[in-house]
């Protein structure tokens, strides 16, 4: 063993890191320290500020369980006034008019996303995908304008007792949720490889089956996100919705068809009401109350999405 | 006997105004390997991608003359591009798996062109798995991700899932380029066996390559076809470009 070949030697020598002078050493291991500390800061900066937010509703918005009873709260009528919080109406105001608009959203944004993505020419892609993403910067009053002025009359001139019902909402918040989705689907739909589409196609495949069975199982992850932020969109607005869905807290008198009665959400109550209460009051702790459901139920649909997403990146093993 | 693939003064612009190929002229016996070789860029890919259209998906290109398929035009109106695509299939050179199982991967031409039977889904499987001597490595973990496989198989994989559809002609393009010295020589050896019942064109990883594998040969330079030939063509190229390349003094 005491041989040592030429080649061997080459080898040894090689293995020797580089010495680098102590001083240089010193000055980047610093540097890299204090970058590695910002970028920490930021991170955990966030989930502080969140959990902070989190804290600060539970303070507001707890004592609203002592002051007011469970049975109170699953009561159909919200009259503040009266002491009566009856929370069902405005969970079902939201509820309904946000599953309304992605009734509308979802399916409208992904065949629009495919079409944008897959089959149009670039030219038009080019065109059509920058005037969508200026559509998603609307303020959301404005498109409260749109409701209330052209959507109500049509629909009640299509037999609604009202025009302002959970269906105006819905489409209102299925358009606002629309360029987001469009946008964020079609991302994911033009990230997929270009091989992926030339293996379908080499072997036979349609260019509908390409799409169907190879794209849009790979672009499952974006695609997901896009849905869940079009929904969390709208859930989360406030404005346009009080404008369009009449605000009547009531679920006593159903209509024949739901989507065409006045609805209120939560989140619209929070908005109408919070200026008038008094800090501290019991009115004030229910509001934060229904604050910390709105937190929870997005926090429900965002986990969801990650479920969702994270199964899919196991399926597919570490390769990708 | 008669030519399988005959390809006639065919020339391909991209949208740029690049000429990828001028004026080709090209016979193509079946149940041959046939290897077209020649330095990067010099045109193979783009011919190998024009036999199946799959050059459709270029846009702006533009393409004169003929190649004719089985006594037929393939640039004809009316061509039905799925179904020569699927009788003249393509295998890459960044295997690509299809997101799903490998069963999946297997079956998925086959769903596609409207088989559902799932015994016949099964036995071509298993025939395609074989043919690409692959069936020995995954036939307890059909139903395992297609992405867990190493590159080696994946690349059969793919070259697997294009014989499940029992094509007549198998179009390679440069199989075996991120393979082991293993890998590739099992690709190779399979290529002995998938000329009895099909037709392949391959671009080769190298000229080393070419020569071992090749029943013909055409050696390609910037768009042109130099020289057509047999196993000859790498031992007495009549072309003096052919033999610089060959014994490596460019390329």
């Amino acid at each position: 063993m005491s041989v040592v070949t030429p080649r061997q030697r080459v080898l040894e020598e090689h293995r020797q890191p580089h010495q680098i002078p102590d001083e240089e050493k010193h000055s980047t291991n610093r540097k890299e320290r204090v970058i590695e500390f910002i970028i920490k800061l930021c991170g955990v900066s966030a989930i502080f500020i969140i959990a902070l937010i989190f804290l600060f509703l539970l303070r507001e918005g707890l004592p609203a369980l002592t002051q007011v009873a469970i049975s109170d709260f699953a009561d159909a009528r919200w009259y503040p006034i009266e002491g009566k919080y009856g929370f069902t109406p405005l969970l079902f105001g939201t509820l309904l008019v946000t599953a309304g608009a992605v009734i509308i959203a979802v399916p409208l944004g992904l065949v629009t996303a495919i079409y944008l993505g897959e089959i149009a020419p670039t030219w038009l892609r080019d065109i059509l995908k920058p005037l969508i993403e200026i559509l998603a910067g609307i303020p959301s009053i404005v498109l409260g304008f749109l409701g209330w002025l052209v959507l109500a009359p049509l629909i009640q001139k299509a037999g609604a007792p009202t025009g302002l019902t959970a269906l105006t909402g819905s489409l209102i918040l299925g358009y606002m949720a629309l360029p987001t989705i469009i946008s964020i689907a079609e991302d994911a739909l033009y990230a997929v490889p270009k091989e992926y589409r030339d293996g379908a196609l080499a072997i036979g495949a349609t260019r509908w089956q390409t799409i169907w069975r190879v794209v849009m199982p790979a672009a499952k992850t974006g695609t997901v996100t896009a849905i869940m932020l079009g929904i969390g969109r709208a859930i989360g607005e406030t404005m346009a919705v009080m404008m369009v869905t009449g605000n009547a807290a009531n679920i006593n008198n159903f209509q024949a068809n739901i989507f065409l009665q006045p609805v209120r959400t939560m989140t619209a109550t929070i908005a109408a009401e919070m200026g008038e209460v008094a800090q501290g009051s019991t009115h004030y702790s229910v509001l934060f109350a229904i604050g910390i459901v709105l937190f929870l139920i997005t926090f429900a649909v965002n986990s969801i999405a990650a479920r969702i997403v994270g199964k899919q990146s196991r399926s597919r093993g570490s390769s990708l | 006997m008669e030519p399988k693939i005959v390809i006639d003064s065919l020339s391909y612009t991209f949208a740029d105004g690049t000429r990828a190929l001028r004026e080709i002229n090209l016979q193509i016996r079946p149940n041959q390997v046939f290897v077209l070789f020649g330095p990067a860029r010099s045109g193979k890919t783009t011919l190998l991608r024009l036999l199946n259209r799959l050059s459709d998906l270029t846009e702006g290109s533009q393409i004169s003359g003929t190649i004719t398929f089985n006594g037929r035009n393939i640039f004809a109106e009316g061509t039905d591009v799925i179904t020569l695509r699927r009788k003249i299939s393509m295998v890459f050179a960044v295997p690509t798996p299809l997101p799903g199982t490998i069963r999946d991967n297997m079956t998925y031409s086959l769903r596609m062109a409207g088989i559902r039977d799932r015994s016949v889904l099964d036995d071509r499987t298993v025939t395609a798995l074989q043919q690409a001597a692959l069936w020995d490595e995954v036939k307890d973990r059909l139903d395992d991700s297609a992405f867990a496989l190493s590159g080696g198989q994946k690349q059969r994989l793919c070259l697997a899932r294009s014989l499940a559809m029992q094509p007549e002609v198998i179009l390679l393009d440069n199989p075996t380029s991120g393979l082991d010295p293993l890998s590739t020589a099992m690709v190779e050896e399979s290529l002995v066996i998938l000329k009895q019942k099909y037709t392949v064109i391959i671009v080769p990883h190298s000229v080393q390559q070419a020569a071992r594998i090749a029943d013909s040969a055409a050696f390609m330079l910037n768009g042109e076809l130099v020289e057509i030939g047999d196993k000859d063509l790498f031992i007495n190229p009549a072309d003096q470009r052919t033999e610089d390349y060959v014994t490596g003094r460019f390329g």
